[in-house]
């Protein structure tokens, strides 16, 4: 039996992107729609009444909903190529956990920086983030990737936010390749892949999309 | 070489609980470290640098942090009486539903415990929506892991215990047994159930706990 998978997302979503590289590393072929945030679809509702959430991955008419869950769930199924979870349990944790630190750290101390309207808060956030990333930095050491010589689940977690990057430093006025000059290096690695550059937005449109929002926010 | 497992705790800590609960039921031998929060070791600071918090589980002197990743890990490396189920979408939505309890139930509980008046009010709505979603996943079984407790079940453990408990101390029914059939009874089999009734923080040092501004 063929399988049938549909992925819900909009195309600025970093947490909609992690889905996407997942998919594309197991060379997966999915029906993707786009949603409207501001006008839900009876399908995301159907298919995720509790959070009203993308990402939302359908595989046989089952939902899945939660980027790093949904990426695991892919792992799990798919594992016959391009493993993203090692198989040693330590190892395993290692990952998990620091997937679960961008999930906790990165994304609230990014939106102050683009989403806040008072100079002290997004200084903060700029704080923040930049401490955020030194840790990662540091924690990627001087392998190639956060997998080591692989791609891996904390690479997943974390790559769809260089699209990002331009938008924060645009807004925070700095420059991540200036303070973490290794992790930079590893998002252009990341690119080199085509699951990654193939699921990525560029850059530019992300700046754009959150120059509207910020219209609409009344912050800019 | 002997299982050297240690795990890092304070006397209340819901997280750590759930790891006290994950050896137990598998019969893992483990020596427990009490933790001040107010006044962190040393060993506490070297093994969680990130967060500084408990529980931290120290298998053969390699820690890991983080609840969820430790019952994870010890799902993983100690096989028997398995937390998960072995079917990835159950595995799945396992995940899901413990997040659930982490990001928004005990959010929306919490609120209900400290706001007052109108907001209060406001509080318990958002809470018995999400409520809801539990029952419904709750119908028909025992246990959120079905026959026996589960990954799910020790995510949302604390529930059966500090729901009780704000009950209590605010006099307001959050889970009703009329509204939640399903829900209520899990909190009774659950707080009862063998190795969960012999590990719940003294009932009256809680009370003092949460009755005491902070």
């Amino acid at each position: 039996m063929a399988d049938e998978i549909a992925l819900l997302s909009t195309w600025p979503s970093m947490f909609g992107m992690r889905v996407r590289v997942a998919l594309a590393e197991k060379g997966l072929k999915y029906e993707y729609r786009e949603e409207d945030l501001r006008n839900k679809s009876p399908l995301l509702l159907l298919m995720n009444p509790v959070h009203k959430k993308i990402p939302v991955l359908i595989h046989n008419g089952k939902p899945i909903s939660e980027s790093m869950i949904i990426v695991e769930y892919i792992d799990e199924v798919w594992n016959h190529k391009s493993p993203l979870l090692p198989t040693d349990p330590f190892q395993r944790a290692q990952a998990r956990f620091w997937a679960d630190y961008v999930d906790k750290k990165l994304y609230d101390t990014a939106k102050k920086i683009i989403w806040s309207t008072k100079g002290e808060e997004q200084e903060t956030g700029k704080k923040e983030f930049i401490e955020c990333l030194k840790l990662l930095e540091g924690e990627l050491g001087d392998d190639p990737y956060f997998g080591g010589e692989n791609f891996g689940f904390v690479d997943v977690s974390l790559v769809t936010f260089s699209c990002w990057f331009h938008t924060f430093e645009s807004y925070g006025n700095f420059s991540i390749e200036t303070e973490c000059p290794k992790l930079v290096a590893w998002t252009k690695r990341c690119l080199e892949k085509e699951s990654v550059s193939s699921s990525l937005a560029d850059p530019h449109k992300i700046h754009d999309f959150a120059s509207g929002v910020r219209k609409r926010l009344g912050i800019e | 070489m002997g299982e050297e497992v240690k795990l890092f705790r304070t006397w209340s800590s819901r997280f750590a609980l759930r790891i006290v609960w994950a050896l137990e039921i598998k019969g893992i031998e483990y020596e427990a470290v009490f933790e001040d929060l107010s006044n962190k070791s040393a060993l506490l600071l070297q093994y969680n640098p990130v967060h500084k918090k408990v529980p931290i589980l120290v298998h053969n002197g390699r820690p890991v942090a983080e609840s969820f990743v430790i019952l994870e890990y010890i799902d993983e490396t100690w096989k028997q009486t398995p937390l998960l189920p072995e079917d990835p979408y159950e595995r799945a939505m396992a995940r899901f539903w413990a997040k659930f309890g982490d990001d928004k139930v005990l959010t929306s509980v919490w609120n209900v415990f400290i706001k007052q008046g109108k907001e209060q009010e406001e509080a318990l709505v958002a809470a018995t929506e999400n409520l809801k979603f539990l029952e419904e996943e709750m119908k028909g079984k025992k246990f959120f892991g079905g026959d026996r407790i589960g990954y799910v079940d020790l995510a949302l453990g604390f529930l059966a215990n500090l729901i009780s408990i704000f009950e209590e101390i605010i006099g307001l029914k959050i889970v009703d047994e009329e509204k939640f059939p399903s829900l209520y009874s899990w909190m009774q089999d659950f707080a009862e159930a063998p190795i969960i009734r012999g590990n719940w923080p003294p009932r009256d040092k809680m009370i003092v706990k949460f009755q005491s501004p902070s």
